[in-house]
This record gives C-alpha cells, structure tokens and sequence, in this order.
C-alpha cells in the first residue's frame, strides 16, 4: 500500500501534502485537548506495534501479499486524533526503511493515516451503534471496519491515480485490481485487529477508547474496584 | 498500583512488538504486495523511481552488513520499532505539555465514546 516515488506526478503528490499535513495538524492540535496522561504511552506503544506488524507481510493471493495498515486499531485503542497521529509517526519513520516514496509521503499520509484512520472510525461507530453494547461487539466492529479500512485507503489511492496518475494504465481496471486484492487484505486486517484489540479488552480494558462507554462511570481518586472492571 | 500496572502493560506491548519485529519479519511473505502488484499487472510499476534512502544503511528492511537476511530483517525492525515508539512518546509527551489550559472553555472537552 505504500506508494514510491514516481507513481503519481507532482502537483497531485503536493495536494495529497496539503490534505495530509491539514489532517495530521488537526489531529495533534486534537489529540493535545483530548489525550488522557496514560493514553499517551500506549499511544507510543501503538505507533511502535504497527510498525512491527507492518513488516509481517501475509500471503494473499498468487504471489501477491499485503499487512496491516493499522488505522482502526489505533483509532479504537487511542481515539481517531491520536489514532492518525501514530500511524503518521510510522509511516515518517519508515522513510528511513525507503517504505514509501519521500514525495509520496503526503499520499500515504492521506491514504493511510486520515483515510484509513477517519474512514474505519466511521464505519466502527456506525457498527457499535448497530450492536449491543457488549465487549464482544467492540472486538467485531474492530475487525469489520479495519477490513473496510483498507478497501477506503486502497480507493483513496485509486481517486489520486485518476487524478495524476503516470504510466497510462485505464482507471477502472486499476480500481476493480486494487479494489479486489484489497478486499482479501482487509480479511487479514480485519483478523489482526480483531485480535489484538480483543487482547487488550481482555487484559485493560480501561484502556481501549472504543469501548469507554461499556465502562463504570469513573470517580476520580477512587481506586477501582472489581465493579469497575466487570461492567460489560 | 494502577500505574505500575499500566507500566507492566505497556513493557509487555513493546516486548511484543519487539519480539514480532525481531523473530517473525523475517519470515514473512516477500511476495510484491497489493499495490506493487497491480501496479506490475497493470504497467505501470516502471513509473516507480528509487527512493531517496534506497542505498540506505537500513534500506528495505536490511541493515546493511549483516550477512544473515533474516538477522538483517530482525535487526533494522529492532530498530524500527524503538525508533517508532521513541519518536511517539517524545510526540505524545510533547502534547500532553502544550495542552490547552481548560480556561478556554475547550480544553477540558470529555472525550466522546462511539
């Protein structure tokens, strides 16, 4: 998913910069009202497991093979803002990996930090609000609005190569291609995050911003007790 | 209590991570991936140009010198992963900082559940 340098010409490359860097600012000028003090830690810990996870690179098709994006998992485990941010911070430290063209940074920013952040957000709120109001729910919506996920950030990509696109290839074979091989990777985004964000429910789920609402309403100062953490 | 718990938490997330990034990337697949491959199928993946890094110490997921290609791939998520996590608590640190002061009327804003 992660476009090189050469893919999509300059001007289109140069909006996808502006798009990208608007979004992120929104999300740090965001993320600095909302992020709670142990909310910023594991936001660290987030950014530096997609990194991880990233290169697991997992067989998809004949010779074809696809990893996480990690946008709903960082959404539903620290909130949309610092969710973007996170997948920003990875996508920034893998230039140092050449993962990702430096020019194209602003169009795997769009595509992967706000598209797939915001998009997949979306989708999980409207699937938490479809479904009970129960742990297990937050683990499938997680796991159903990644795989969507993916599907938006591979359309976003197809939107920049009708607009700027080199190469010549016609726009609506590419967008059936990326559409059709992105939707099995999203089976394997949808699995992993599913898993990982059940993981953390299961161990903190204090910590998960997707399912603070199954959560006691807090005293502050209390120590919480088993009833705290036994709600859903 | 709560927060050495947190503290445990999260050594036991970076120790995951550092464990996938260290011991499996090197076995994962190195097939071309969905958009390398439809940019392949579809002719266009020659438009590609190097990246700026190409002939980077950590290039490609490689540290360069390492012989051993799995070790190689294991070394530089090593590294990866403790760059991400330290660029992101400095970040996340920083934001927490700057903080808008809740005076404003804004900053104290709860945060919203789905």
């Amino acid at each position: 998913m992660h476009i090189p340098d050469g893919f999509i010409n300059a001007p289109t490359s140069l909006a996808a910069g502006a798009v990208a860097v608007g979004g992120v600012g929104a999300s740090l000028r965001r993320a600095a009202q909302t992020l709670q003090e142990r909310q910023a830690p594991l936001a660290g810990l987030v950014a530096a497991y997609i990194f991880a996870v990233q290169m697991l690179n997992f067989p998809v098709a004949a010779g074809t093979s696809g990893h996480l994006l990690g946008g709903v998992l960082a959404a539903v485990l620290v909130g949309p803002w610092a969710g973007c941010i996170c997948v920003a911070v990875v996508l920034m430290v893998q230039s140092l990996f050449a993962d990702g063209g430096l020019t194209a940074l602003g169009l795997n920013v769009t595509n992967m930090a706000i598209v797939g952040v915001f998009g997949g957000w979306a989708v999980f709120r409207l699937l938490r609000r479809a479904l009970p109001a129960t742990k297990t729910s937050v683990v499938v919506a997680s796991g159903i609005a990644a795989g969507i996920s993916v599907v938006l950030a591979a359309s976003a990509f197809v939107i920049e190569y009708a607009v700027g696109g080199n190469g010549g290839a016609p726009v609506g074979t590419v967008l059936a291609a990326m559409v059709g091989v992105h939707t099995l990777i999203g089976i394997g985004e949808g699995v992993i995050t599913a898993l990982t964000v059940g993981v953390v429910l299961g161990v903190r789920p204090d910590l998960v911003y997707g399912a603070q609402d199954l959560q006691a309403p807090l005293i502050l100062g209390a120590e919480p007790g088993p009833a705290t953490r036994e709600v859903g | 209590m709560r927060s050495s718990n947190l503290r445990l938490f999260l050594i036991a997330g970076l120790l995951v991570a550092i464990g996938l990034a260290l011991g499996v990337s090197g076995f994962a697949s190195s097939s071309p991936d969905g958009l390398e491959k439809v940019a392949e199928d579809k002719g266009f993946l020659e438009t590609a140009q190097d990246h700026l890094f190409a002939d980077g110490p950590l290039a490609d997921y490689a540290v360069k010198g390492v012989g051993n290609e799995r070790l190689s791939t294991g070394l530089a998520g090593l590294i990866g992963v403790l760059v991400t996590f330290g660029v992101g608590l400095v970040l996340f640190g920083l934001l927490r900082i700057v903080r808008p002061r809740a005076e404003s009327g804004k900053g104290s804003e709860p945060t919203r559940a789905p």
